[in-house]
């Protein structure tokens, strides 16, 4: 199972700025895309889980496909995102 | 008839009447006689017979035809059909309006009451008003004017009076008519000029000044629950913060603070920014072994097996996961525990139960949900022997080497050194430590355990002040064998202790086994005496376990192939068991009094169950792949059914009991289900009855 993974920064004090990836097996742009769609859904993710409770916090999100499987986990200032390809 | 006319109005008659002359006498009634009398003037007396007229006799002629008038608009369509939307049909429309409109002209006539005509009404008023006073200055004006006029041509001397007088006369006119709204100024015809003039108007000049717009920024923020509950968290930390600040104030502290602090900071800055991210990494890291191992994951929480029914009275052990680390791929697995506190995580101990290779040891805690990597690694460099986490503290770890020396390690810290270490001069064992446990806090509150050895010592430890000190609490003594020297000396053999447990309840009693195949019961309280020997095994003692439920009943298990069930009060064993093979490990459930589990050396686990069957064991199944691979060590989890199984390769097994294996009492029609330690007691007490009274009997 190829495990691809992509490491980037957030940076929390103005929202306005996208992430920027600092570390990826994966080609430029490909990693762009997917840290930007990937942001902004954790960044939903969250919202709804605190405004559920505001104690709450998110974990890490997980978004399964037919062809693989996208985890992502938030961290206060990172984001870390896999793609694994399920074994089946 | 064919010409029947009904009509509206009369005036429509009359204006007929009085327009045209296509007038059938015959025809009309006796209304039209005025209209033909006039008529009659212009015409003759005779009636002139107009050529197309027709020819009808007496009879017809006196026919009488009624006319009828009716209101009705002649012009009117009678069959509108309208389009109902409500019915979807067309519908005939019965009422049709029969209104006429002949003649129409826009008046300017207004109703009094109305608003406009009130206005009107008004105005006409003011305008009366101040007619009034014009025609009253009108009428001075006119008399002054004829006063003027006959006099102008006189010397002007006079005309000046009447016309100071006049203007006087003006002037209080004038002072009246304020009082009246609006003054209407009548101009005189015949003198009046009008004179305007008009002022220089300044020239409008722009004047602009621009400068340099103060800088801008966007912003944008929502203001969600989970914000502004963040916000606030902030400021109760903020203020906790100072109020420590408070606390803790001293000059010195502060400068020593802010030292510290730079530190921090200058060295957060020069390290890795990829170290960061270990929480991320380390949460993904479960995930994806997650996925790996998915169903695995889904076997152990939900797989049943189903066969079980069909099997009667015997289990099965699902394999799960298989736990291996490459480092401690040549060591064997000496030790295993269950953490109290956190149910999926387990410690391991490598070492070596070979006399002649001796290496290094490692201790290593896993996660079930991290199959592929331990989450804790320490190594050392005598093989562990044995191990014990803390009930209350989970993260203190202590562990006993083959060195003799025993460790604390602490998972909270993250060094890879122990915390505390015992050493020569702190009394180590001089032999291999084959078993270590924690005890309660001691009455200062110091962390205490016991260590088994097989110098022969049985030595307490306390944590007093970060240094591990030591007591000696039984040194064991070989009974009976007390050589003579040719000195006549008594010497006296100590014996091994190979393994120990202490009772759960009853806190100063406890079992040691020794490499003689003797079990002692002792007491914290006597260093010298044994409260009790049993002759268990003719080889050494691998185990010994008290039952958890049932305070009189323990367990040992040997190298001699066997493992025997004891009653603490009575010397003989309750239950033996011979399984074919050196047993390295044995263990209760925790979840039944009567449920146990031995692994032997030829890689098979049996599992028992006394209230099932007595005699056999109720599972009896190879666990690991290669024959050679002996299994040294079992332990079953507290809560989720599963047991964790060490062989001598440096793997654990983790396999899952399935439901015979756990069976709990089953209810009885009527009764309720008791559960709680109480029927587990009675249920191993019943067993032990029916075994006594065989042996009394014998």
């Amino acid at each position: 199972m190829p495990n691809l993974i992509t490491l980037k920064p957030r940076i929390s004090a103005n929202q306005g700025i996208p992430s920027i990836p600092i570390r990826t097996t994966l080609d430029n742009s490909t990693t762009v895309q997917y840290a930007g769609l990937l942001h902004q859904l954790t960044v939903k993710a969250k919202s709804t889980v605190r405004d559920i409770d505001p104690q709450n916090d998110l974990t890490f999100l997980r978004i399964r496909s037919k062809k693989h499987e996208i985890m992502v986990a938030p961290d206060k200032e990172y984001l870390l995102i896999v793609i694994q390809n399920p074994c089946e | 008839m064919p010409h029947c006319w009904t009509f509206k109005y009369f005036l429509f008659f009359a204006i007929s009447l009085a327009s045209g002359r296509m007038v059938n006498e015959r025809d009309e009634d006796s209304g039209t006689e005025v209209g033909e009398g006039t008529d009659e003037w212009a015409q003759s007396k005779a009636t002139v017979k107009p050529p197309d007229q027709l020819e009808l006799t007496d009879a017809e002629l006196k026919e009488e035809f009624t006319r009828i008038l009716t209101a009705n608009n002649p012009h009117a369509p009678q069959n509108i059909v309208r389009y109902s939307f409500k019915e979807g049909t067309y519908k005939l429309i019965g009422f049709v309006d029969q209104l006429a409109v002949h003649f129409t002209q826009v008046g300017n006539l207004i109703p009094k009451d109305s608003d406009e005509g009130r206005r009107q009404h008004y105005r006409d008023e003011l305008a009366a008003g101040s007619q009034e006073s014009a025609k009253l200055v009108i009428s001075e004006t006119e008399i002054l004017e004829e006063e003027e006029e006959p006099k102008e041509a006189e010397a002007g001397s006079q005309t000046d009076v009447p016309i100071v007088e006049a203007s006087q006369k003006v002037a209080e006119e004038e002072l009246m008519t304020p009082k009246q709204p609006k003054e209407r100024k009548l101009t005189n015809k015949f003198n009046f000029s009008e004179r305007a003039s008009q002022t220089f108007n300044n020239p409008l000049r722009d004047r602009e000044c621009q400068m340099e717009p103060p800088p801008r920024t966007n912003f944008s923020a929502t203001a969600n629950q989970w914000e502004i509950y963040d916000a606030y968290m902030e400021e109760l930390e903020k203020q906790e913060k100072t109020k420590e600040k408070e606390k803790t104030k001293t000059p010195v502290a502060k400068k020593m603070g802010k030292m510290a602090m730079r530190k921090m900071t200058s060295l957060e800055s020069q390290s890795d920014d990829i170290t960061k991210v270990t929480q991320a990494a380390k949460i993904v890291e479960r995930m994806v072994n997650q996925n790996t191992y998915d169903d695995v994951a889904q076997d152990f929480k939900y797989y049943e097996d189903a066969a079980d029914e069909y099997r009667d009275q015997e289990g099965t052990l699902l394999p799960l996961w298989k736990f291996q680390n490459d480092k401690a791929k040549r060591l064997a697995v000496t030790a295993l525990f269950w953490n109290p506190k956190y149910n999926d995580l387990f410690a391991v101990g490598h070492g070596s139960y070979d006399f002649m290779k001796q290496s290094r040891g490692m201790l290593l805690l896993y996660s079930m949900k991290n199959p592929s990597f331990p989450e804790y690694v320490f190594s050392s460099e005598s093989g562990i022997m044995c191990l014990d986490m803390h009930v209350d503290h989970p993260y203190l770890v202590v562990v006993g080497h083959y060195d003799g020396n025993v460790a604390i390690y602490n998972l909270k810290k993250p060094q890879s050194q122990p915390s505390f270490r015992s050493s020569a001069k702190s009394g180590k064992h001089t032999d291999p430590v084959w078993q270590v446990r924690w005890q309660k806090d001691d009455m200062d509150h110091n962390l205490n355990f016991f260590s088994v050895s097989s110098d022969g010592r049985i030595v307490s430890w306390t944590l007093v002040k970060s240094e591990l000190v030591h007591t000696d609490v039984i040194k064991l003594k070989v009974e009976g064998r007390t050589t003579e020297d040719l000195e006549g000396l008594q010497i006296h053999t100590v014996g091994c202790g190979t393994a120990f447990d202490f009772h759960r309840e009853i806190d100063y009693l406890f079992l040691v086994g020794t490499e003689e195949g003797k079990i002692y019961k002792c007491s914290k309280a006597y260093s010298s005496q044994f409260l009790d020997t049993y002759d268990a095994h003719n080889m050494a003692v691998d185990a010994v376990s008290w039952n958890p439920y049932h305070a009189k009943v323990f367990m040992s298990c040997s190298s001699d192939w066997t493992v025997k069930i004891w009653d603490h009060t009575i010397k003989t064993p309750m239950f033996i068991y011979d399984l074919n093979s050196a047993v390295g490990d044995v263990a209760w459930a925790p979840y039944s009094s009567t449920v146990f589990a031995a692994v032997t050396t030829n890689g098979r686990t049996h599992v028992f169950d006394l209230s099932i069957n007595k005699y056999e064991a109720i599972c009896n199944q190879p666990v690991v792949a290669k024959k050679k691979n002996k299994l040294t060590h079992v332990q079953f989890n507290p809560i989720h059914p599963i047991i964790i199984v060490g062989d001598d390769r440096g793997q654990v097994t983790c396999l899952k009991l399935s439901p015979n294996l756990r069976k709990m009492p089953k209810e009885k029609k009527g009764q309720e289900v008791q559960k709680g330690p109480a029927v587990e007691i009675a249920k191993l007490d019943k067993l032990l009855n029916l075994v006594r009274e065989v042996k009394t009997k014998t």
